[in-house]
C-alpha cells in the first residue's frame, strides 16, 4: 500500500548513511513487510539495497570425513546477507557436505507469503519483522547461526540467531541498529535435518514449524518455532528417546494463541512434530544423503 | 522517473512512499487491481523485467528503469495470448477481479510447475470459483464433472450435464444439440475477452478529472457519546476540501441494508451520528485532494468520547438491566421489536403440539450449535465515485432539467435500490439521481447495504466536486457487516421407524450493532430450513439482538446456511440413533410435491414446487458417495475415515416481491454493417453470477440468433427499467424471465411488422432467422424492418410465484486424530436447479459455493476480542481457501424443468452453499465418534474435540457444548 506519511527514501551507499534511521526512518530490504501494513509514524526510509551487500557467500571450511571410506570433504559455511532474498536463498545449489541443503527450499516454503513475495521478501528482512511465524528465524535458529548487527554507535556485535528475536514481533534491535548478515557455520550445514510445519490449513500461515538438526558428532537440536513467540531450543548430547523429547516439548513455557492456532494446539502438534523428526533422525537411517521431507 | 509498462515508455514521479499498483494505477492503467494492498492477494500481480511480484508491496520507486508487464501486456481482446483463452475456454473466473493477477502469475510457470501449482498459485486468492476452473485454465486441461482425470486440450463441448435417471417431469426445453450459445450451452461469459485482459472496467476503473478523495475516521470505542469533536486542524489542512461530521448529517434515520420494501429492515443508523455503536464505526471524513491528504487530516480530528455501557455477547444483550444498544429509537418508528431489550426482531410460532409431538416420539436428539461471523471477502472492496453533471438531460428527454443531477457510480448489487434511498436521505427527487455500476468485482450478499454511496453524496452534494472514496481491505473487515453468528438449539423427535414427530428450533442471531439484515435473515433462516421436513408438530423460536459488536448483514443463503448447520446436524445424530441411513431418513421425512410447506403455519400461496428433484438428488449424492473415487487415506492409525451429507432447500426468489423490467432493441444503426444486432437492457448488476451470460442466451434463443450479435446493457437508473436487484438468486428467475419475455415480444412484433410488409403472410407463419424472417420462400430482412421503426420487445416479472430448489451435499473425509486434521477425500454435490441454462457456468457457481462454504466450515472466522475489536483485520489472518484447501468437487444436476423459470431454470447461486457445513460435520462426526457443533471446524477445535482434557490451559475453548441425549 502506499506509505503516505513517507517523505524522503535515502540510497544508503555506504554505513554513514545509515545514521539517518530512527523511530521514524526506517530501513528498507524488499519492503513486502513495510509496504504490507499502515506505517503512519513513519516519515522516510533508507534502501538498504543500495549497499550492495553481496547475497550468499561461501565462508570458512571445515574438512569432514563424510563417510568411513569417502576420503574427506571440504564444507563450507555460508553468510547470507541481510539484503539477500528468500528467492535467492531458496535458489542457492548446495555446497559440498551440505546434508541441510534442503532447509533453504523447505523454510522458504514456510513463508506466508507467495512465490512472488520471495522475489522481494528479505531473509534479514523476515527476521527483523520478528514475527513467530518468520521463516527465516526457524532456520537461521535452527543451524544455530550467528547474527551480525551493526549497532547505531558503529559498533560490530554477533550473537545467536536463536536470540535474536525476543517476542511476538520485538526483537534485540534498537533505533537505528541494522541487521547486516546471518552467518551459518559449516557444522550445521553439514548436520542431517528434519522439518515438520503445521498450519490450521494445507499452506496457512504456520502454527508450528520444527526443525531437528543431527550433527555429525551425533547431538541433536530441536529448534520450535511458530507455535512460541521466540524461537525456544532443546539441546540433547544424543538423539533423546521419545518420552523425553515428549516431556521437554510440553514443557515449553511460551505458547501462544492467535488466528493461526490455540496454545494447546500448538503445544500439543508440536509434540507429535518433534517425534516425527526424532523418528526420522534415528540412526537407522543413516545414509545421510536421503531423507523424507516435507510438510505433515 | 523513466520505465516502460507494456513497452510504452512512461516518465513520471511516484511519491516516495507509494507503492507500484498505485503508481501504474496512476498512469491509467486499470487492469491492475486491488484486492488487499498487503501483498496477500495477488489481483495486483505485474511483471518487473519478467519477475513476477504483487504491485502493492512493491516500491514504485525501484522500477525506474524496468519494464513492467501487465495482464494487458500479455494479450489483448482479439489477440489473446494461450494463457488467456484457456481462462476463457475454462470459464476460469466469475467476477473476473482476481482475474488479471491470475494469469500474470499463470504466464511465469512452465510445465514442470504444474506439480506444484498448490504452492505456486496460494498468492493468488479467487472467491467466486473455487479453483477448479482457474487450474484447468493453467493446465489446459478439462476435468469432467464426476471429478474424474480431466483430459488435455478437450476445449470443445465444455462440461456435458451427466446423464441420470430422470423421475419426474420431462424437460420442456428442447434436449437435441442445442443451437451454439443458445440456453442449454456452455457459453462463455459475453465480457471473458475483456475480463482475461484487464479491459473490462470495475467500479473505479475511470479516469475522473478533478477527483477528490475521501477518508473516513473510525470509532475507537464500542459504544460511546460524542461529547465534542476538534475538526479545526484538520480543516485547515492544505488540500483539504471538507470535513464531515454528525453536524452535517441528514437527520433521517435509515438501515443500510437494501430490500425492495425498504421497511423490511429497521432505521436505526445516520450517515454519521453522535453515538457510536461499534468499534470502528464512521465518525468523521474527510474530503481532500489526495487521499494522503484526507488520511492526514483525519489523524488530527480530535474526539471527546464519552464512554457507555458496551455488550457484547447475545445472551447478555438479552438479560434485563444490560446496556441498550438503540434505546433511543422508537421501536415503532424505527421498526423495531424491542429496543428496551435490545430485541431487533423474533418470531415465535407453533403449528401442531410440539410437546406432544415429543410425548409421542421413541427418538429424542436435541442439541445446540454455533456459528462463527465471516467476511465475504470480494474481491473489489466496496467504492463508489460520485460527481455532479448539468441537469440537461434527465433521462425522459422531456426537456430542461434546472438544477444539476448527482451521479454515484458504485459497487452494488442494488444500484436501484441505493438510488431510492438516497433519494429519500438527501431528498432528492427522483430525476436529479442516477446510480449505475459497472462490472462488479464479487458481492456475496455484502453488497446489498449502502455503505459508500451516502457519504460520497453527502461528500459531492457538500463541495461539488468528483469524489471517491474506496473502501481498504481492513475496512472490509472492521466496518462492513459480516455473516450473523447464530446460535441454533435443535430438538427432534421420532418414532420407530424414524418418522419425525416434532421438530422445535430456537435461534439467537448477534445482529451486531446495527439490525441491518437482521429480519430478513431471522426468518428467512428458520425458513426452508424447517418446511424441507414433514413434520406435523413444530415449533421456532427465534431472536436477533443487537450487541455493540461489527454489524451483521446478508450473505450468501441469508441465515439459512446457519440453522441448516444445525437441523442437518440434529438430523444426522437422529439417524444414528435409529440406526437409520441418513439418505433414507431424509427420503423418509422432506416434503413431497404435494406436501404443504410448513414452518409455523403453512406456506404460500406464492410458494410452490414447480419442480422436484430432492429425490434425484439424494440417489445422485448417494450413488457417487457409494462408487467413491480413487482418494487414498492417508497412512497410520491416526487418521480415521468418516462419510456423512446433508440436504438443504431455497425458494428460488426472495418473498414478497422482486422486481424486474427489460427490453430489447433491434439496433438500427448496426444492422445494415454488422448483420442485425439486439441490445438488451436489464437492470440487475453482474457481479460474477453469470446473468449477462444467461440473459444472452435466453435472448439469443428467443430471437433464434446469436449471443455475439446481443450487446447487454445493466444496471444503470438512467438507461434501464426497474430491477428489485442482485440477491435472493434473482438473476435467471427473476431478471432472466422479464428479458426472455421483452425478446419474446420482440420477437411477436418483428413478425407482426414482416406481416405489415406481406400481408398475405400471416404473423405466425414467419420463422426468426439471424438477420431477417424467412416464411416459406419470402424473406425479409431485419435491416428492411429496422428502417421503418423502432423495433422494441418490453418485459417485466414480479416474483409473485416462486419455486424451490434443493441441493444434496456428501463427503468423505479422513481426520488426523493427532492433529485434528480434516482431509476431504470426496466431495459431492447434487444440484435440483431446473433446466441448466449454462452447465459449465452453473457448475461453476455449485463449484464456488462449495468452495466459500468449506472456508466457512474448515478454516475462516472473523475474531473479536470480546471487547469489539475485530483481530482479523487483514487477509493474511483471515483464512479464505487457497487451491491447496479445496477438493475437485463432484457436480451432478438433476433433471427436472420447473414451471416457473424461464425455458425450465431455476437459481443456483446462494443455495449451494447451504448444505456443506453440516455435511462435513457429520462427516467428521461420523470418522471421530464427536460431533463438532461449532464453526470453524478449524484443526485446533477439532483436536481439542478428541483432546478434551487440553481445554483446562485453553485460551480458546469452545463457548458451547455438544448437548447430545
Amino acid at each position: 500500500m502506499d506509505l503516505n506519511t513517507v517523505l524522503t527514501i535515502t540510497a544508503a551507499r555506504h554505513r554513514d548513511d545509515l545514521a539517518l534511521l530512527g523511530p521514524q526512518v526506517a530501513p528498507l530490504a524488499g519492503g513486502s513487510d513495510l509496504f504490507g501494513d499502515p506505517q503512519t509514524h513513519l516519515t522516510g526510509l533508507v534502501d538498504l539495497q543500495t549497499l550492495g551487500w553481496p547475497a550468499l557467500t561461501l565462508t570458512e571450511t571445515l574438512t569432514e570425513s563424510l563417510t568411513a571410506d569417502a576420503g574427506t570433504t571440504a564444507v563450507p559455511g555460508l553468510s547470507i546477507a541481510a539484503t539477500c532474498t528468500i528467492a535467492e536463498l531458496s535458489r542457492l545449489p548446495a555446497a559440498p557436505g551440505w546434508a541441510a541443503h534442503p532447509l533453504f527450499f523447505q523454510c522458504a516454503t514456510a513463508l506466508y507469503g507467495s512465490f512472488k513475495i520471495w522475489n522481494v521478501a528479505t531473509v534479514g528482512g523476515n527476521l527483523c519483522a520478528s514475527l513467530p511465524a518468520g521463516p527465516m528465524t526457524s532456520l537461521a535458529a535452527a543451524l544455530d547461526a550467528e547474527v551480525l548487527i551493526w549497532r547505531r554507535d558503529g559498533s560490530d556485535e554477533r550473537m545467536p540467531a536463536s536470540a535474536f528475536v525476543t517476542g511476538n514481533t520485538t526483537n534485540v534491535l534498537g533505533p537505528g541498529d541494522v541487521l547486516r548478515s546471518i552467518e551459518v557455520p559449516a557444522s550445521s550445514l553439514a548436520a542431517r535435518t528434519a522439518y515438520r510445519k503445521i498450519s490450521l490449513s494445507p499452506l496457512g500461515r504456520s502454527g508450528a514449524v520444527l526443525i531437528g538438526r543431527l550433527d555429525r558428532d551425533r547431538r541433536f537440536v530441536l529448534t520450535v518455532t511458530a507455535g512460541t513467540v521466540r524461537p525456544v531450543q532443546l539441546r540433547y548430547s544424543s538423539l533423546p528417546d521419545a518420552g523425553t523429547l515428549a516431556r521437554d516439548v510440553a514443557g515449553i513455557d511460551c505458547w501462544f494463541t492467535d488466528a493461526h492456532g490455540a496454545a494447546d494446539w500448538r503445544r500439543a502438534v508440536s509434540g507429535v512434530l518433534g517425534e516425527e523428526i526424532r523418528t526420522e533422525l534415528e540412526p537407522t537411517a543413516l545414509d545421510a544423503t536421503e531423507h523424507p521431507t516435507g510438510d505433515l | 522517473m523513466r520505465l516502460q509498462i507494456n513497452g510504452e515508455p512512461i516518465d513520471a514521479s511516484p511519491a516516495p512512499g507509494q507503492c507500484l499498483r498505485s503508481f501504474i494505477r496512476d498512469q491509467e492503467h486499470f487492469e491492475v487491481k486491488k484486492g488487499c494492498d498487503t501483498g496477500d492477494c495477488g489481483a495486483c500481480s505485474v511483471l518487473v523485467d519478467g519477475t513476477p511480484v504483487h504491485s502493492c508491496i512493491y516500491p514504485a520507486f525501484r522500477a525506474e528503469g524496468t519494464q513492467v508487464t501487465t495482464v494487458a501486456g500479455i494479450g489483448l481482446p482479439g489477440d489473446l495470448a494461450p494463457i488467456q483463452q484457456r481462462f476463457v475456454d475454462a470459464a476460469g473466473f466469475q467476477c473476473g477481479f482476481c482475474t488479471a493477477g491470475m494469469i500474470v502469475t499463470a504466464s511465469t510457470l512452465t510445465e514442470t510447475d504444474l506439480d506444484d501449482l498448490p504452492r505456486l498459485l496460494k498468492g493468488n486468492l479467487c472467491r467466486c470459483t473455487g479453483y477448479r476452473s482457474i487450474a484447468d485454465a493453467i493446465r489446459g486441461t478439462h476435468t469432467p464433472q464426476d471429478g474424474s482425470a480431466g483430459s488435455d486440450a478437450c476445449r470443445t463441448g465444455m462440461g456435458p450435464v451427466v446423464t441420470t435417471s430422470p423421475r419426474t417431469s420431462p424437460r420442456t426445453a428442447p434436449r437435441t444439440t442445442p443451437r451454439p450459445g443458445t440456453v442449454g450451452t456452455s457459453l462463455a461469459a459475453p465480457a471473458s475477452e475483456r475480463v482475461v485482459s484487464g479491459q473490462e472496467p470495475y467500479t473505479l476503473d475511470v479516469e475522473v478529472p478533478g477527483l477528490l478523495h475521501l477518508s473516513v475516521l473510525q470509532s475507537t470505542q464500542a459504544h460511546a457519546r460524542i461529547r465534542s469533536m476538534k475538526t479545526d486542524l484538520a480543516a485547515a489542512l492544505p488540500g483539504v476540501h471538507s470535513v464531515l461530521t454528525h453536524a452535517d448529517s441528514p437527520a433521517t434515520l435509515y438501515s443500510t441494508a437494501r430490500h425492495e420494501d425498504r421497511l423490511d429492515d429497521p432505521d436505526d443508523t445516520l450517515v454519521f451520528d453522535s453515538v457510536v455503536r461499534f468499534r470502528g464505526q464512521r465518525v468523521a471524513a474527510v474530503v481532500a485532494d489526495t487521499l494522503a491528504i484526507a488520511e492526514a487530516a483525519c489523524r488530527l480530528i480530535e474526539i471527546d468520547y464519552e464512554p457507555l455501557p458496551a455488550v457484547f455477547d447475545p445472551h447478555d444483550a438479552l438479560r434485563p438491566g444490560a446496556p441498550l444498544v438503540h434505546g433511543d429509537k422508537d421501536a415503532a418508528a424505527s421498526r423495531l421489536a424491542d429496543p428496551s431489550r435490545n430485541l431487533v426482531a423474533e418470531l415465535h410460532g407453533e403449528y401442531g403440539d410440539v410437546a406432544a409431538g415429543l410425548a409421542e416420539a421413541t427418538h429424542v436428539v436435541t442439541g445446540s450449535w454455533q456459528t462463527q461471523r465471516v467476511a465475504h471477502t470480494h474481491l473489489e472492496t466496496h467504492a463508489t465515485i460520485g460527481w455532479l453533471e448539468p441537469g440537461a438531460e434527465n433521462g425522459t428527454g422531456t426537456g430542461a432539467e434546472t438544477g444539476e443531477r448527482l451521479i454515484l457510480r458504485t459497487s452494488s448489487q442494488v444500484p436501484f435500490l441505493v438510488h431510492r434511498e438516497i433519494c429519500r436521505l438527501f431528498d432528492l427527487d427522483p430525476a436529479r439521481l442516477r446510480v449505475f455500476t459497472a462490472r462488479v468485482g464479487g458481492g456475496f450478499g455484502g453488497k446489498q447495504e449502502i455503505l459508500t454511496e451516502d457519504v460520497v453524496a453527502l461528500a459531492v452534494l457538500k463541495t461539488g466536486r468528483p469524489v471517491q472514496y474506496e473502501f481498504s481491505r481492513s475496512d472490509e473487515f472492521t466496518l462492513s457487516p459480516a455473516r450473523h453468528p447464530m446460535q441454533i438449539q435443535v430438538t427432534l423427535g421420532a418414532d420407530d421407524a424414524g418418522r419425525l414427530t416434532a421438530l422445535k428450533l430456537g435461534v439467537l442471531a448477534d445482529t451486531g450493532a446495527y439490525g441491518n439484515h437482521a429480519p430478513g435473515v431471522m426468518f428467512h433462516g428458520s425458513s426452508e430450513s424447517v418446511s424441507l421436513y414433514r413434520v406435523p408438530n413444530k415449533r421456532v423460536d427465534a431472536q436477533s439482538v443487537y450487541t455493540n459488536n461489527l454489524p451483521s448483514g446478508a450473505f450468501r443463503g441469508y441465515g439459512l446456511g446457519q440453522v441448516i448447520f444445525g437441523v442437518e446436524s440434529a438430523l444426522d445424530e437422529l439417524a444414528r440413533t435409529v440406526g437409520q441411513n441418513p439418505f433414507d431418513l431424509r427420503r423418509l421425512n422432506s416434503v413431497g410435491p404435494t406436501d404443504p410447506l410448513v414452518v409455523t403455519h403453512e406456506e404460500g400461496p406464492d410458494l410452490i414446487f414447480g419442480s422436484y428433484g430432492l429425490d434425484q438428488c439424494l440417489d445422485l449424492a448417494q450413488a457417487a458417495l457409494a462408487r467413491g473415487n480413487d482418494a487414498p487415506v492417508p497412512p497410520g492409525a491416526h487418521w480415521t475415515v468418516g462419510e456423512g451429507m446433508a440436504t438443504a432447500m431455497i425458494a428460488t426468489t426472495p418473498p414478497r416481491g422482486h422486481y424486474a423490467q427489460a427490453s430489447v432493441t433491434l439496433d438500427t444503426a448496426a444492422v445494415g454493417r454488422t448483420g442485425a444486432r439486439y441490445t438488451v437492457r436489464v437492470g440487475t448488476a453482474e457481479f460474477g453470477n453469470g446473468t449477462t451470460t444467461v440473459h444472452a442466451q435466453l435472448a439469443a434463443t428467443a430471437l433464434n440468433t446469436t449471443p455475439d450479435r446481443i450487446t447487454i446493457l445493466q444496471s444503470d437508473t438512467d438507461a434501464i427499467g426497474y430491477d428489485t436487484g442482485a440477491f435472493g438468486s434473482a438473476g435467471v428467475v427473476i431478471a432472466g424471465k422479464a428479458v426472455l419475455a421483452a425478446a419474446n415480444d420482440l420477437a411477436d412484433t418483428l413478425r407482426q411488422a414482416a406481416t405489415e410488409r406481406h400481408g398475405e403472410i400471416p404473423a405466425d407463419s414467419w420463422t426468426l432467422e439471424p438477420d431477417g424472417l424467412r416464411s416459406a420462400e419470402t424473406f425479409v430482412t431485419l435491416a428492411e424492418l429496422a428502417e421503418a421503426s423502432v423495433l422494441r420487445g418490453v418485459g417485466a416479472e414480479d416474483g409473485a410465484r416462486r419455486s424451490v430448489a434443493f441441493n444434496v451435499h456428501a463427503f468423505r473425509v479422513a481426520v488426523n486424530t493427532q492433529t485434528g486434521e480434516v482431509r476431504i477425500l470426496q466431495s459431492i454435490q447434487a444440484a435440483d436447479a431446473g433446466v441448466v441454462m449454462n452447465p459449465e457456468q452453473c457448475r461453476g457457481q455449485i463449484e464456488g459455493g462449495v468452495a466459500q462454504a468449506i472456508g466457512t466450515a474448515l478454516y475462516e472466522e472473523v475474531i473479536l476480542d470480546g471487547a469489539g475489536t475485530v483481530t482479523t483485520s487483514v487477509l493474511r489472518n483471515y483464512h479464505i481457501p487457497l487451491l491447496a484447501d479445496l477438493p475437485v468437487t463432484e457436480v451432478y444436476f438433476a433433471q427436472t424443468s420447473d414451471v416457473l423459470g424461464p425455458f425450465g431454470a431455476k437459481s443456483m447461486s446462494e443455495s449451494p452453499y447451504n448444505p456443506v457445513a453440516p455435511a462435513l460435520a457429520n462427516a467428521v462426526r461420523d470418522a471421530i465418534g464427536i460431533r463438532p457443533t461449532e464453526l470453524p471446524m478449524s484443526r485446533d477445535r477439532i483436536w481439542r474435540l478428541l483432546h478434551p482434557a487440553g481445554q483446562s490451559s485453553s485460551p480458546a475453548a469452545p463457548t458451547t457444548e455438544p448437548d447430545q441425549s
